[in-house]
């Protein structure tokens, strides 16, 4: 099963799925480390931040919290609300994450934004063993994540190098994502409802657009579902 | 600024939150059970829609109305599909118009 390839190839193969990513990650985990340490806390904390609660939109939620009564409980719920998205996640990769037993909790752990996009759309090669492409690339991205925390808190706002715009990297990914899942499922339509739905939601309810998004979406591919029989 | 164990506790909260909405799927979909269709049907077709929300979730604070209108936003993504039209190599795709984001968003699209 994963005779053909070393742990060194997989390494390699998922280093190179995941260097968008890491530009992406560097840049935004630039942005909360500095954040973090105009609050005052220094980069261990930037990086541990990153290391227990890993997700962009809580995190700098958090920040905005940090300056507030202390109320770890709205941290809890927020957290809760603005991942929610994240079941759709898991939803989809429960079946591939299937039979790893104890061994996916690493993976269930880093199952970010990008980790999802990546996992769900990447072709693993002929012979790789699954399970450890899906493990580095998880392990690299989240690393990415702590590295530009880290970094930013340390270095604070006198970046040597004006990186701003870098952040584009991730809307890049997910428009080079975007086309890949739609050549390879020779059917448009859910990336249209995926499209379609957000934005319909995002005029509508602005900054909360994620969850009645996520309702539309589940709402029109599952009504369409019963003229999706005769596909495989 | 919080004491060293309040900060804990406040990332704690926060970890926590995010790993169950990862997890929530997990505990029911258990590996000893066979995947219900529906979920092999979403499994399927999710992955296009999410990235397609993930897409309009990254310009959720981009603004048409006040300069520079997301003009450098709109170019960038024209040019990461067109190179990925083109060539179908996406780190060219995406580094080559991350390039050109930087480029417009630093030098040419000044604030107004």
């Amino acid at each position: 099963m994963d005779g053909v390839y070393s742990n060194r190839a997989v390494l390699a193969f998922s280093f190179k799925t995941s260097l968008p990513v890491l530009a992406g990650y560097l840049g935004i985990g630039l942005g909360f480390g500095i954040l973090m340490a105009e609050q005052g806390y220094n980069c261990w904390w930037a990086a541990l931040f990153s290391l227990i609660a890993y997700g962009g939109t809580i995190q700098y939620l958090c920040i905005a919290l940090l300056s507030s009564a202390y109320n770890p409980g709205e941290a809890f719920l927020l957290s809760l609300l603005v991942n929610f998205r994240h079941i759709f996640y898991g939803i989809t990769m429960a079946d591939r994450y299937k039979g790893y037993g104890l061994k996916k909790i690493p993976l269930i752990f880093g199952l970010s934004d990008e980790t999802f996009s990546l996992v769900s759309s990447v072709e693993v090669p002929e012979g790789m063993d699954r399970y450890r492409f899906y493990l580095f690339l998880t392990i690299l991205n989240h690393s990415y994540w702590i590295i530009g925390s880290f970094l930013g808190a340390l270095i604070g706002a006198s970046v040597p190098i004006d990186y701003t715009g870098v952040e584009f990297a991730l809307t890049a990914l997910f428009v080079v994502l975007f086309m890949e899942q739609i050549r390879n499922s020779s059917n448009i339509l859910p990336g249209i409802i995926g499209l379609g739905s957000a934005l319909i939601c995002l005029l509508v309810f602005g900054d909360n657009m994620i969850i009645p998004s996520m309702a539309l979406i589940a709402l029109i591919l599952l009504a369409w579902r019963r003229y999706d029989v005769h596909r495989h | 600024m919080y004491t060293d164990t309040e900060m804990i506790v406040f990332m704690l909260a926060a970890g926590l939150g995010t790993f169950i909405t990862r997890a929530i799927p997990f505990v029911f979909l258990r590996d000893s059970k066979e995947t219900p269709k529906v979920v092999l049907y979403l499994g399927r077709v999710l992955p296009a829609a999410c990235i397609g929300l993930l897409i309009i979730y990254c310009l959720k604070d981009v603004s048409v109305i006040d300069w520079p209108h997301g003009i450098p936003v709109a170019i960038g993504i024209l040019i990461a599909g067109a190179l990925h039209y083109w060539k179908r190599n996406a780190i060219l795709s995406i580094f080559g118009s991350t390039i050109a984001y930087m480029v417009m968003v630093q030098f040419l699209f000044l604030r107004g």
